[in-house]
């Protein structure tokens, strides 16, 4: 159970705000889920093939991993931008043959995102301690997809925090609790697709993420996802140019939606609204069941 | 609609910016000295403002509320300049509350009386396990509206979405605009004059001002009443 | 020459499974009734206590003092629940019950210092006077639920579920809705009724903070703030109505009862109360949380033996129902007036039943007037008559708890610990993580 935010902005001008506007939106969600918070963020611009680290080992040494890079002699040149045990490695890898090297050589990383666009933050612990760990306020780009997370059934981990990922390029969060998640991930597994959580909402980003592979739209995986998940979710996803938004057949988990000519932003209360510019003048709607919701940048 | 500040009555004020809820219903619930009006400015989506009321007070709160506001009210008149989150009114007694803009899910749950007026939209739920209290909805109400309701009216200005009045008890439901499909155990039944009388005196109530003879009843067809009444001394 | 043919048992197909294929081909219906489960499970039964020898010293029965005193909800609220033993009276409607029953129950909890629970059918005035504690649910239904009676509650105990039907909601058949009920509930007199599962105004733990903190911002933060989930998921379960915010946890398990529900609901959901309430310790130590927000157990709690356990167990309190039935006469075979015994055998005959199997709460047709709304069989319950029965059985209980509780050295009975205990049974011992009995050895814990 959890709290979503999502903000998208339409106004460029805006994307050096990006961090701070989208901030105070994730802390106010702190009450939904109070366990852990993650943040994807989507530059505007691609950057070539980038990924989001994290180390399960707080002291982990960063130079360690970019001499290792350095020393293979397959990869290009690498940058690391390190934050504490997040770290952002720009390289111009296929995403499997990294992390079958990180596998490898430095089992203690997980890739937490893949793209030429995204970034991911996400830890255990207080929403507004994550916020401030990490520098989210400094944060800039054209859209941004936050949760809080209040766990269910599975463990308090950084790897059981929101968003999941799934391929390049994309991320999901989710409120609510699937009743079917270990037949969905069987099915996955049987494909060879393998999972790094028990948590249920991986099961539906990897679902969605086998639909994507099979050429699929983004909207038409969301529609077959409608008689494939079952139980309880509104599901926030992101992509290199849009958020997209549904909600299960019985809406019982909330989200409201407010549009200017600024942006789009997306929230489980208006509580994560209220402090946005304008939003007094804002269209504010609540979006209706197995309705597909999305907004380009 | 203009407020009663706006009219020149004297009113005092509480901002949500530097005051607590709780510091608000405290006032509300132990303070109070006779009828009064109170204004309520920067609700920023907070939840439970102006719950538990139990007295004539004119509440007034200017912006967009969260869950529950007004819920369990009792005698008081609850005004929200804006929208409100889930279960607004939800267990109201008596008194009235009134959105002006659009409601989220369960609008009036589990009311038992009074007046519940959303002058937008209401979304899924509206009216579910109604127990005595009338809601009006200027615009539309949202899937499995009604349901379970027990008694009291629902009158649906717009249209209803799918699943409206399941398993319906003795509320009745009034629709004016398009309905998308009723629930388990709802039927449309021609208008009464009883009903046009009960759907003009709440139009009027909730400051509405359309034609009782657009409007559709939806009641309980009674089926589920007795599920297994033949057989029930055998189990 | 044909081989003899055996009359050979069917195992598969028995008796009661031919009775439920018959009645299942004949109605098209399933079966509804009361109570709880009714097939063997693992109890508080299988446990037996370590009492003090050598090692430890023994109380004195009568003369060393025993403490039972027991504080609920001390987390947010600021009046706890204060009782003088550790043993309430579980949540049962009006509607279920006679009015009588309640007011019975009410009057010994009174006299005993514990409290009483409403049920699906709102407060009574008769309740709410003849009990001094009164806990108020709130349930899916909110049949009657209304902020006067929220603000005369001493505790409100928000409910997710019951052990006999979790997630699903109860039902009260036609016989049963008297106009009083009816009007108390809001419905036509005479119909079978459906309660809801989920409540009306909020869905999930998230949510249900929310509603929550607008319980407590009604009550003003007075009073204490239950929530009670039907024993399936119970860590999962435990740690959200903690996060949500609860002041004190009610875990039902599997055996606990019901008016009415389906009976595939009663045998085939949830676990027995004896794992449930392992592991609803386990949750709470797990998060810090054992002894700052408390835990009731209930579900097959019969004797002074099985509440000793079960606070040795890591229970604050545990809570009772079907029990207390029985205290008033539920399956007995006589009833009393005018201090008369009356043989209610041809009554249970009429049903189909007989006394010491009679599941027919549902029915509201009870021959010893304890659950029915029929104004015959209620007079054969008197109020007073009930009271006393109800208060022997609860200083019983306290006593055999407290003889127990000193045999362990305890001057507290909140002192017995999970230690104290052995297990008779494999079963017990996985169940309740207690070492099998003359080993060191907790199956799926330990190696043997």
């Amino acid at each position: 159970m959890c709290g979503i935010v999502g903000l998208l902005l339409k106004n460029g001008a805006l994307n050096a705000r990006l961090g701070e506007l989208v901030t105070p939106m994730l802390a106010s969600m702190s009450e939904r889920g109070p366990d852990s918070a993650g943040l994807a963020v989507f530059a505007e611009q691609d950057q070539g093939e980038k990924f989001s680290l994290f180390a399960a080992d707080s002291e982990f040494d960063w130079d360690a991993l970019k001499h290792a890079l350095d020393d293979e002699a397959l990869v290009g040149k690498p940058g690391i931008v390190s934050q504490g045990r997040y770290a952002r490695l720009t390289l111009d890898v296929e995403p499997d043959t990294l992390k079958h090297w990180l596998g490898e050589h430095f089992p203690m990383l997980h890739v937490l995102s893949a793209g030429h666009y995204i970034d991911i933050y996400k830890d255990a612990g207080h929403p507004a301690a994550i916020a401030e760990r990490y520098g989210f306020t400094g944060l800039t780009g054209s859209h941004a997809i936050g949760h809080t997370r209040m766990a269910t059934e599975s463990a308090i981990t950084p790897a059981h925090a929101h968003p999941f990922t799934a391929g390049e390029d994309f991320c999901l969060v989710h409120n609510g609790s699937l009743s079917n998640p270990y037949s969905i991930r069987r099915r996955l597994e049987r494909r060879g697709i393998r999972f790094e959580t028990d948590n249920d909402t991986e099961a539906a980003c990897r679902f969605i993420e086998w639909r994507l592979g099979e050429g699929e739209t983004l909207e038409d995986a969301l529609e077959e996802g409608f008689s494939v998940l079952d139980g309880f979710y509104t599901l926030l996803m992101g992509t290199h140019d849009k958020l997209a938004l549904v909600r299960d057949p019985f809406a019982c988990k909330p989200a409201v939606v407010a549009e200017t000519d600024d942006y789009v932003a997306i929230g489980s209360e208006y509580r994560a609204l209220a402090h946005l510019p304008d939003v007094k003048n804002a269209t504010l709607f609540e979006p209706k069941p197995e309705v597909i919701y999305s907004w380009n940048r | 609609m203009e407020s009663l500040t706006q009219k020149g009555v004297d009113a005092q004020t509480f901002d949500l910016a530097s005051t607590t809820v709780r510091e608000l219903n405290q006032f509300l619930h132990h303070e109070l000295d006779g009828p009064e009006y109170i204004e309520i400015l920067n609700p920023d989506g907070q939840h439970s403002i102006a719950v538990g009321l139990d007295a004539p007070v004119t509440v007034d709160i200017h912006g967009h509320a969260g869950y529950f506001i007004a819920g369990m009210n009792k005698q008081a008149s609850v005004t929200v300049h804006g929208n409100v989150g889930w279960s607004v009114g939800e267990n109201i007694m008596s008194g009235s509350v009134l959105v002006k803009g659009n409601a989220s899910e369960c609008a009036g749950a589990s009311g038992h009386g009074g007046l519940v007026v959303i002058e937008g939209d209401a979304s899924s739920r509206c009216g579910i396990s109604m127990k005595g209290c009338d809601i009006v909805v200027g615009g539309s109400v949202g899937h499995m509206s009604a349901f379970m309701a027990q008694a009291g009216h629902l009158v649906v200005c717009g249209d209803a979405d799918h699943g409206l009045g399941d398993s319906l008890y003795e509320a009745v439901i009034y629709v004016r605009g398009e309905i998308h499909g009723l629930g388990a155990d709802a039927q449309i039944e021609p208008m009464q004059e009883s009903d046009y009388a009960k759907v003009a005196e709440l139009l009027a109530r909730a400051g509405f001002d359309h034609d009782p003879k657009t409007f559709k009843r939806v009641a309980s067809a009674r089926s589920l009443y007795h599920w297994n009444a033949d057989h029930f001394q055998e189990y | 020459m044909s081989k003899p043919v055996y009359k050979e048992t069917n195992h598969s197909y028995d008796g009661s499974v031919l009775h439920y294929i018959t009645q299942a081909a004949e109605h098209g219906l399933y079966e509804i009734r009361g109570l709880g489960a009714k097939r063997t499970l693992p109890t508080f039964d299988d446990l037996s206590f370590l009492t003090a020898s050598a090692s430890r010293y023994p109380l004195e029965g009568y003369r060393e003092k025993c403490e039972t005193r027991t504080v609920l909800g001390s987390r947010h609220a600021k009046n706890p629940i204060e009782l003088d033993i550790p043993i309430t009276i579980a949540g049962m409607s009006f509607g279920a019950l006679t009015a009588n029953v309640k007011d019975a129950l009410g009057r010994a909890a009174s006299e005993l210092g514990t409290s009483t629970t409403t049920g699906d059918g709102g407060m009574t005035p008769e309740e709410r006077s003849s009990s001094k504690t009164l806990v108020y649910q709130c349930l899916p239904s909110r049949y009657g639920f209304n902020p006067d009676d929220v603000r005369k509650a001493d505790a409100i105990e928000l409910v997710l579920g019951q052990g006999a039907k979790p997630g699903g909601g109860g039902m009260l058949l036609g016989q049963k809705i008297s106009p009083r009920v009816a009007q108390m509930r809001t419905l036509p007199e005479g119909i079978d009724q459906r309660s809801a599962c989920r409540h009306p105004d909020w869905t999930g733990s998230d949510d249900l903070a929310i509603k929550l903190n607008e319980l407590r911002e009604i009550t003003d933060w007075q009073v204490p703030i239950y929530v009670k989930v039907g024993a399936t998921r119970v860590k999962h379960d435990v740690k959200l109505a903690v996060a949500s915010g609860a002041d004190v946890v009610v875990v039902d398990g599997m055996q606990g009862g019901t008016a009415a529900t389906q009976q595939v609901f009663i045998e085939h959901t949830g676990i027995p109360t004896l794992a449930a309430l392992r592991q609803a310790v386990e949750a709470l130590e797990e998060i810090d949380m054992a002894g700052k927000v408390q835990l009731i157990i209930s579900g097959g709690i019969r004797s002074g033996a099985d509440v000793a356990k079960a606070l040795a167990m890591g229970a604050d309190a545990v809570s009772i129902g079907q029990a207390m039935l029985m205290a008033l006469g539920c399956n007995s075979d006589y009833y009393v007036q005018n201090g008369r015994h009356i043989d209610a055998t041809a009554d249970y005959a009429a049903l189909d039943t007989a006394p010491g199997v009679c599941h027919h709460c549902h029915t509201g047709k009870c021959p010893v007037g304890v659950a029915t709304q029929t104004p015959d069989l209620e007079a054969r319950l008197d109020p007073e008559w009930g009271a006393r029965r109800v208060k022997n059985y609860l200083q019983t209980l306290t006593m055999e708890l407290t003889t127990l509780a000193r045999a362990c050295g305890k001057s507290n009975v909140h002192n017995l610990e999970r230690e104290d205990l052995t297990a008779l049974t494999l079963e017990a011992a996985a169940m309740a993580k207690v070492p099998l009995a003359g080993t060191d050895w907790i199956p799926g814990v330990t190696n043997a």
